[in-house]
C-alpha cells in the first residue's frame, strides 16, 4: 500500500497577488448628495494589464493604482481625465504626493466590512491635500454612508440595481459628531471648551 | 458622574432612529442577514443559543441610581426579570425580542445609556478600576480620562470597521485593577519628575485564544496627547491588522509580527503628523471633562472615629466582621469606606441580578453613596462612598437583599463566562463547575485562611471568563464530544501580569471540585505564614501541583 504523503513534503509555493473581485462600472452614482450619471470608467485588475499610454481607450478612465504609477509621466497631457483607484491592502501614502493634481480618487471595498478605505480617504483629504472627487467602489452599504462622508467621501457608486435616491436619505444619519474629521475641523472637546 | 448635554443627547437619539429603521429594514427582508450583522452587533445585539443578547454599554462600569432603576424596569418589560454584569463592566440582557431593541434603546437614552460599540469590530467601551476616584493608592482619577475617551471612540467613522473587536483599559494606580496589560490598549497614568501627568501606553494585549500581555511602545506620554495617540495606534492597525483570518487579526497579532519595536517606530511617525492637530486635548477641555468627577459632598469625621465604631460592632458580631473584611475598600478620605455588593452568592451564575435586586442596588446607593453604583470586572456592585458609620446598617440591608456573601478577592468570588448553559460557541458548561466548587467551599474560615485567590472560568478558548489571567483557570475543552475541563494556574491580572501555565491532562466535571481541593491541598501546605496563593505558586512552580493531582492512588 502506498504510504500516505508526509505533510512535509506538500511544497508551499508563495501566493502571487491574487486578483479578488473587482469593483464595477454603474451606469448612476451619488456625488455630493444628488443622483448623477456616471462619467468615469473604471478600468479593472486583470494581473496581465498590458496598457500602455497608447493603447488606453478615450475619455474618463479610472485605473488602478499599480498601473497608474507606472504610467503616470506618459499620461501628463491627459490628466484631467485619469483617476487612480486604490484596492483596500493599498494605503494612502502610495499615490499621496500626486494627490494634488488628480481629479478622482476611488477607494474599493471588497466587503463592507473592509475599513481600510476610511483611513486611506481620510489622509488623502486631510494630509495630502486631495480636494477632487473621492469616490467609494465595491460593495460598501447605505448604512456607511454617514461615516464615509465624514471620512472625505463625495461620490458613491454602490454595485448591482440599488435605489439610489432613497438611499441618500442615510447621508443625514447623524447631525453632529464627537471627532474631528474631513467634514468637521473641530472635536467636540475643543467646540464645548470654547462655548 | 458625566451628564449629557443636547449634543449627547441628540446623537444618541439619532442612533436610535438609525438602528430603528436598520430593524425594520432588516425584519422586512430588505437588508440581508450579513448586512445586518455587524450593524446590529455595534448596537449591542448578539444572537445567542437560545435568544438575542442585548449588551448595554456602562461607561467605565459607573451608573447612577436612576439608570439602575431604569435597567430594573427594561428587565421586567422586555425580558425575564433578571440581567448580568459582565467581566468588562457592562450589562447584558439574555432574553430582548430583535423587535423591541429600538425600543429597549430609545428608554436607554431617555436615562443617558446606549448600547453603542459593546460589540463588533469597532472600539468598544472603555474600562478602568472600580474604585476610580476614592481608592487612597490613586495617582490621578481616570474617569475624565475614561470620559473623553468615550466620546473620541463614539461613532468614530474612520474606526468602526476595524480588523477585529478594539478594548482599551485606563488604570490611575500602581495595583492595576483594570487588567489593562490583557487589552488591545492599555493606558497607565503616571507622574514625571517635573509633577506632570501623562500616560504610559501598553499595546497588544488579549486574551482569546492566543493570550498575550500588552508590552509598553511609550513610557510617558503628555497629558494633552492622549487622543491623538490612541487616534494613531488604531490608525496603523485599521491600516495594517491582518484581515484575512479572524484568529490573526487583533492588535496582539500585528505587534508580535511586526515586533513591538517596529510598531512603536510606525505609531510614533504618524503621530508626529497629527500631534498638533485638532485631536490634542486643550487644558480646557481636560479641565471640562474634570468637572464632571468633583469630590462628593463628603463629611468632615474625626480621625479615628469610624474605625473605633467598627471595632466595636465588629467585635461583637463575627459575621460583620468577615464581611468588613472581605467586602470593603479603604477610602482616601476620612471617614468613609467603598463597598463591594456580591453577586456570588453560591448557587446563582456569577453576575446574575434580578430586576428586585436591581432596585435594591439603586435604593442602597441613594442611601449610602450618593446614588452611585459601579460595576467591576469581576462582576460585582461598589458602592464606593458609604460613611463608615453607616457600614453596619448597609450590611444588614445587603444581607437582606442577598448581596452580602462575605466572599470579595476569595475562591467563590470567581469569573465564570456564560458557558454551555447559553453561549453557542461554548465547549463545555461554567456555570455548573463554579456553582460546584462554590458548594465544596463553602466554609468560609476555610475561604479567609486561603486568602485572595482569583479564580477564572471559560466555557472555551474564546475566553470570556479570562480564565488565563486566574490564579487558578479552568477551561472548558470538547474531547470526542464530551466536556472536560482543563486547569491552568499562576495567571494574573496585576501589574506583575502573568498567563497561566496548564497543569496537565484535563478532567471531567465530576473530578472538578475535587482537583481544586488537591491544588489548594498543595497550597496550605507549603505556604508561607500569610502568603497569598499567587506567591506561593511563584514561588513553588507547578510541578508540586501536578504531581498530587496526577499522583496515582496507592
Ligand atoms: C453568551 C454569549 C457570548 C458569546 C457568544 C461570546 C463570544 C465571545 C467571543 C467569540 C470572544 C472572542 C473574541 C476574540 O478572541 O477576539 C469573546 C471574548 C470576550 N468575551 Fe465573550 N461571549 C459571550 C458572553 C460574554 C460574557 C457574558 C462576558 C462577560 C462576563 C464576555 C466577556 C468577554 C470578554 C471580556 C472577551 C475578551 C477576551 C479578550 O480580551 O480577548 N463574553 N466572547
Ligand atoms: S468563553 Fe466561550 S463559552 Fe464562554 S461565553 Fe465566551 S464564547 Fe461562550
Amino acid at each position: 500500500m502506498p504510504k500516505p504523503a508526509e505533510k512535509s513534503t506538500v511544497k508551499k509555493t508563495p501566493k502571487a497577488k491574487t486578483i479578488g473581485a473587482q469593483p464595477e462600472n454603474p451606469a448612476q452614482l451619488i456625488v455630493d448628495g444628488k443622483v448623477a450619471d456616471n462619467q468615469w470608467n473604471l478600468l479593472p485588475l486583470t494581473g496581465e494589464e498590458e496598457v500602455s499610454a497608447d493603447n488606453l481607450v478615450a475619455g474618463k478612465i479610472i485605473l488602478p493604482a499599480s498601473v497608474w504609477l507606472a504610467l503616470r509621466e506618459a499620461l501628463q497631457d491627459r490628466k484631467q481625465e485619469i483617476g487612480v483607484w486604490l484596492d483596500s491592502d493599498e494605503t494612502a501614502d502610495l499615490i499621496g504626493e500626486y494627490a494634488g493634481e488628480l481629479p478622482l480618487i476611488a477607494a474599493h471595498f471588497p466587503a463592507f466590512t473592509d475599513g481600510r478605505g476610511f483611513t486611506a480617504a481620510r489622509l488623502l483629504r486631510e494630509r495630502y491635500g486631495f480636494t477632487g472627487e473621492m469616490r467609494a467602489v465595491g460593495n460598501f452599504i447605505r448604512d456607511q454612508l454617514s461615516y464615509l462622508t465624514r471620512c472625505g467621501f463625495n461620490a458613491f457608486a454602490f454595485q448591482g440595481e440599488q435605489p439610489l435616491s432613497a438611499l441618500t436619505e442615510s447621508l443625514r444619519d447623524f447631525s453632529d459628531s464627537y471627532q474631528a474629521a474631513v467634514d468637521q475641523p473641530l472635536p467636540i472637546h475643543r467646540r464645548r471648551a470654547l462655548a | 458622574m458625566y451628564r449629557y448635554d443636547e449634543q449627547d443627547h441628540k446623537l444618541i437619539r439619532e442612533r436610535v432612529a438609525q438602528f430603528r429603521g436598520q430593524t425594520e429594514r432588516y425584519l422586512a427582508g430588505e437588508l440581508s442577514e450579513e448586512e445586518f450583522l455587524p450593524l446590529r452587533l455595534q448596537n449591542g445585539l448578539y444572537v445567542q443559543r437560545l435568544a438575542p443578547m442585548l449588551r448595554i454599554a456602562v461607561p467605565y462600569g459607573l451608573m447612577n441610581s436612576t439608570q439602575v432603576r431604569r435597567l430594573a424596569h427594561i428587565t421586567r418589560k422586555y425580558d425575564k426579570g433578571y440581567a448580568h454584569f459582565t467581566t468588562r463592566q457592562n450589562v447584558q440582557l439574555n432574553w430582548p425580542n430583535l423587535e423591541d431593541v429600538p425600543d429597549i434603546l430609545a428608554e436607554l437614552a431617555e436615562v443617558e445609556m446606549h448600547a453603542v460599540q459593546t460589540s463588533g469590530n469597532c472600539i468598544r467601551n472603555t474600562t478602568t478600576d472600580q474604585f476610580a476616584g476614592v481608592a487612597a493608592d490613586e495617582l490621578v482619577d481616570p474617569r475624565p480620562y475614561c470620559e473623553l475617551i468615550r466620546q473620541w471612540s463614539t461613532f468614530h467613522p474612520e474606526f468602526a470597521f476595524l480588523p477585529r473587536k478594539f478594548k482599551i483599559a485606563v488604570c490611575g494606580t500602581d495595583e492595576d485593577r483594570a487588567a489593562i496589560r490583557a487589552h488591545d490598549i492599555g493606558v497607565q497614568i503616571v507622574k514625571n519628575d517635573q509633577g506632570e501627568t501623562g500616560f504610559q501606553v501598553f499595546v497588544g494585549g488579549g486574551l482569546g485564544r492566543t493570550p498575550i500581555l500588552g508590552v509598553a511602545i511609550r513610557d510617558f506620554l503628555p497629558e494633552t496627547h492622549l487622543l491623538s495617540y490612541l487616534e494613531a495606534i488604531v490608525r496603523v492597525y485599521n491600516q495594517l491588522g491582518r484581515r484575512d483570518n479572524k484568529f490573526k487579526a487583533r492588535i496582539k497579532i500585528l505587534v508580535k509580527a511586526m515586533g513591538p519595536e517596529e510598531f512603536a517606530r510606525r505609531v510614533e511617525a504618524e503621530w508626529e503628523q497629527i500631534k498638533d492637530g485638532a485631536d490634542e486635548l486643550t487644558v480646557e477641555a481636560i479641565q471640562w471633562a474634570k468637572r464632571f468627577f468633583p469630590e462628593q459632598p463628603y463629611k468632615t469625621f474625626k480621625a479615628g472615629h469610624g474605625e473605633a465604631v467598627l471595632r466595636d460592632q465588629a467585635g461583637g458580631d463575627k459575621a460583620f466582621a468577615r464581611w468588613l473584611e472581605r467586602n470593603t475598600f479603604p477610602h482616601r478620605v476620612e471617614g468613609y469606606q467603598a463597598v463591594t455588593l456580591s453577586t456570588k452568592p453560591t448557587g446563582i451564575p456569577p453576575g446574575d441580578v434580578t430586576d428586585r435586586q436591581l432596585e435594591a442596588i439603586a435604593d442602597l446607593s441613594d442611601e449610602f453613596s450618593f446614588g452611585e453604583v459601579r460595576v467591576t470586572h469581576e462582576q460585582n456592585v461598589v458602592l464606593a462612598d458609604v460613611e463608615q458609620e453607616k457600614l453596619f446598617a448597609l450590611w444588614q440591608a445587603a444581607r437582606k437583599h442577598g448581596f452580602a456573601t462575605p466572599n470579595i478577592g476569595t475562591l467563590t468570588d470567581m469569573i465564570c463566562c456564560p458557558g454551555g448553559d447559553y453561549c453557542s460557541l461554548a465547549n463545555a458548561k461554567s456555570i455548573p463547575v463554579a456553582e460546584a466548587i462554590q458548594r465544596k467551599f463553602d466554609d468560609l474560615d476555610y475561604l479567609y485562611d486561603l486568602g485572595d485567590l482569583d479564580l477564572n472560568i471559560s466555557g472555551c478558548m474564546n475566553a470570556c471568563g479570562h480564565h488565563h489571567i486566574g490564579h487558578i483557570g479552568i477551561l472548558g475543552v470538547d474531547k470526542k464530544g464530551e466536556e472536560f475541563y482543563q486547569v491552568q494556574l499562576g495567571g494574573s491580572a496585576n501589574q506583575d501580569a502573568s498567563l497561566g501555565k496548564v497543569l496537565g491532562p484535563s478532567f471531567s466535571r465530576d473530578e472538578m471540585p475535587a482537583t481544586i481541593g488537591k491544588i489548594l491541598d498543595v497550597f496550605v501546605e507549603n505556604r508561607q505564614p500569610e502568603e497569598f496563593f499567587i506567591d506561593t505558586y511563584k514561588r513553588i512552580g507547578l510541578q508540586p501541583f501536578k504531581e498530587r493531582v496526577y499522583a496515582k492512588a496507592s
